[in-house]
């Protein structure tokens, strides 16, 4: 056997683990998803071809609309504040002040809070007449405050504010990244005459882009996913489904409802929507980034 | 390799291989004692009342020596139920919940028991019509009920003695009830409440069927759901009245101060709310939280125009099924007609604090139960406005779209009863159809393939 040849059969096993897992866990679950979305299918008997009608069924349903609303209104706001408060942090935290690791630890423990913790926490904080929050609001002269568990303008948005809430993990992200950045070119900029903005924008944030790009695109992934918090906190999308994500409906969908057909088919449109968001992400942001 | 590697490795092997031991520990599951067949019951209760059904599972062990029950309490059953069912290895008996017969009935989840029911003797008469009737799946019978439950009107006799009402003579008709509930709201001077005479959504269990109080049907029984009927509007907007009463949004944050249904900050427990819609489960927990309320508990008001809807109540059950596939069909029958006996359905009704889906009740039940007005909850069955589950196998979808309308109409907004009801109408119906539409071509497909 050739030399080459030899090595490609080693690579292929010594690859073969991860081969197989993709395969297995991966691609195929993949495609029977896609087949059983053009079909009715209920886990116990056959599935029944309906072709598209799953898929066209979806465009046509109200609450598709309303959960694919509520998420990516959601995902508007609550990423680029993620972003922008994990920044302005690890910016914070990258100083040589006293006490360095204790603050780094302090902005980073509420994200190893369980999501079940947090969400029974949060409804203590957020409730309209006793929650801190509001008490706070009031201390400050707003008289009526949200009500932001009951009133479906004002849930999305107490969602949102829940979200920075686990921003510690970013957190952490962008002050590796930051750990890259040589001082060399924050010496250059200040030989310039450059102030400490004009070398964040100038250096930092240029030379901080992989890692920008890297928590956009898992902050679209996990935002456009939010599950688990609303699903705890606000049961069945509470108040008047204002809360009611796309991942709460694909579960209902093939959990309660028993619907694995229309279930697999918004799984597939969600795939595809994460997809296309990320693809575009790295083309836009594809100018901006700089690799040391 | 240096030392502290190899202690690392060394010390990793033994944690791995003493966990193995471990997880063979406690996933070995209980020998069958000698000869006898082991049966596997999954149910889903845990605490006291999976405590009450492993006495009846003793029980039966006890009673015969040919099969032997192995009982384990699985949460999230209903999805394991049906995983082990799809991948031809369900348990031999399935303890689920009554709400999504309907569901199991038209997945074929259970297996038909006509023909066992037929060949033993077992009597419809013998039973609570409801509780027959809730077994049934188009003309199957597919499941019979471990504990059942009814609902009543829960009141606080002291509270409502030091508001002027007369607790030993509680309101027929919702009107009068109205105004009981009405006089006890209490709220601070800055109109936050601090006490409520009654809230239809605490604990907010029944949000979707308020209108089966007032007569409303869901579904005609062919191809129309009924979710914007006359009563139906009628029902919600009796709803919206004390939402309106106490101030749009207060009661959400009202609720947001009180604790867990199971807890001694429970809002009727600890004395916050006056009156509640309960369950017969109810005594057992006030029992447990705080014995020393002073309670009484009645058939739910109806609206004065509907007399027929006198003794409304919800009446539901737990079930037990032979899933579809089950290897051993007659030690889960034998277990099953066990706990349809009358020794082993009051044994476990008496642990799990229910009253008995069996016509016949004996002394000893009525004398030993923990709820002193259970003989309502058991009458409360075999009243003809008694609301159970909709036999419809999006019963469940059916639920959450009743439960956003009444979110809808008792939010902030106060948002018109018609309008919502109408959006909900509209958003189901399709569903509806298209249900139907599928099983007539499964029903085509069965008929192919000469099933």
């Amino acid at each position: 056997m050739k030399k080459a040849s030899k090595e490609t059969i080693a690579g292929l096993a010594f690859a073969s683990p991860w081969i197989i897992g993709f395969c297995v866990f991966l691609a195929y679950p993949l495609l029977q998803a896609l087949y059983l979305s053009l079909t009715d299918y209920n886990t116990l008997n056959a599935p029944v071809w309906v072709g598209f009608d799953n898929y066209i069924d979806l465009f046509k349903d109200e609450l598709f609309h309303k959960s694919l609303v509520n998420t990516f209104s959601f995902a508007a706001f609550s990423l680029p504040l993620s972003m922008i408060f994990g920044i302005s942090l690890a910016l914070l935290l990258n100083n040589q002040v006293k006490g360095l690791s204790l603050y780094r630890a302090i902005f980073y423990v509420p994200s190893l809070v369980p999501m079940i913790s947090l969400a029974m926490l949060w409804l203590w904080l957020f409730n309209g007449d006793y929650g801190i929050i509001n008490i706070a609001l009031k201390g400050i002269g707003i008289s009526n405050p949200p009500l932001w568990l009951s009133d479906a303008n004002w849930s999305k948005p107490a969602l949102v504010v829940m979200s920075l809430w686990g921003v510690g993990n970013a957190m952490v992200i962008y002050l590796a990244g930051l750990q890259n950045v040589p001082v060399s070119l924050y010496e250059s900029a200040e030989l310039d005459g450059a102030g400490p903005f004009r070398k964040i924008w100038l250096v930092t944030l240029p030379l901080l882009s992989p890692v920008i790009q890297f928590n956009l695109i898992m902050g679209i992934i996990g935002s456009l996913q939010v599950f688990a918090l609303p699903y705890v906190m606000f049961p069945g999308g509470a108040p008047d489904r204002a809360t009611y994500f796309f991942a709460m409906y694909l579960w209902d969908s093939a959990f309660v409802n028993q619907r694995m057909g229309y279930a697999s088919a918004m799984g597939w449109v969600m795939f595809l929507m994460i997809f296309a968001l990320t693809m575009v992400s790295i083309k836009l942001s594809d100018k901006g980034v700089h690799y040391s | 390799m240096n030392r502290i590697t190899w202690a690392v490795a060394a010390l990793l092997a033994v944690v791995f291989f003493l966990s193995i031991g471990h997880t063979e520990q406690v996933a070995k599951p209980e020998p069958a004692p000698e000869g006898r067949i082991r049966i596997t019951y999954w149910e889903k209760w845990t605490n006291f009342e999976e405590q009450a059904m492993r006495e009846v599972v003793n029980k039966f062990n006890e009673s015969q020596d040919k099969y032997f029950v192995d009982m384990l309490s699985v949460s999230g059953i209903t999805n394991k139920v049906l995983l082990s069912t799809s991948g031809g290895i369900p348990p031999d008996v399935a303890g689920l919940f009554g709400a999504q017969m309907a569901q199991y009935g038209a997945l074929g989840l259970a297996r038909p028991l006509d023909d066992l029911i037929e060949r033993d003797g077992i009597r419809a008469e013998d039973y609570i019509p409801a509780y027959w009737e809730m077994g049934r799946y188009e003309d199957r019978h597919i499941a019979f009920p471990s504990t059942p439950a009814t609902t009543a009107l829960h009141y606080n006799a002291a509270d409502w003695r030091a508001g002027g009402f007369d607790p030993d003579n509680p309101p027929k008709t919702l009107e009068e009830f109205d105004k009981i509930a009405f006089a006890l709201n209490k709220k601070t001077a800055d109109g936050k409440l601090q006490k409520a005479g009654f809230l239809p959504n605490e604990p907010g269990w029944w949000n979707f069927g308020f209108g089966a109080l007032f007569g409303a049907k869901y579904w005609d029984g062919g191809d129309k759901l009924l979710l914007n009927s006359p009563e139906m509007i009628e029902a919600y907007e009796w709803v919206q009245k004390y939402h309106r009463e106490i101030g749009p949004g207060a009661v959400s944050n009202f609720k947001g101060g009180l604790g867990t249904f199971d807890s001694p900050q429970n809002g009727f427990m600890s004395g916050t709310v006056s009156s509640v819609l309960q369950g017969v489960w109810m005594a057992n927990f006030i029992q447990m939280h705080n014995p020393d309320l002073d309670w009484r508990a009645a058939p739910f008001p109806h609206p004065a125009s509907k007399p027929e809807m006198e003794g409304f109540t919800f009446v539901d059950m737990d079930i037990l099924i032979i899933p579809r596939g089950a290897k051993n069909v007659e030690g889960a029958w034998e277990f099953i007609k066990y706990v349809q006996s009358q020794e082993g359905m009051e044994l476990l009704c008496t642990g799990q604090a229910k009253h008995t889906p069996l016509v016949k009740v004996s002394d000893e039940f009525w004398a030993n139960h923990k709820n002193p007005q259970i003989k309502l909850f058991h009458a409360q069955a075999f009243n003809e406005a008694a609301f159970a589950p909709v036999k419809l196998s999006m019963w469940p979808e059916i639920q959450g779209e009743m439960n956003a309308v009444y979110e809808a109409i008792s939010g902030p907004e106060l948002v018109n009863v018609t309008e919502r009801l109408n959006r909900a109408q509209e958003r189901l119906q399709p569903l509806l159809e298209k249900e139907l539409r599928i099983r007539r071509a499964r029903e085509a497909m069965a008929k192919e393939n000469g099933a």
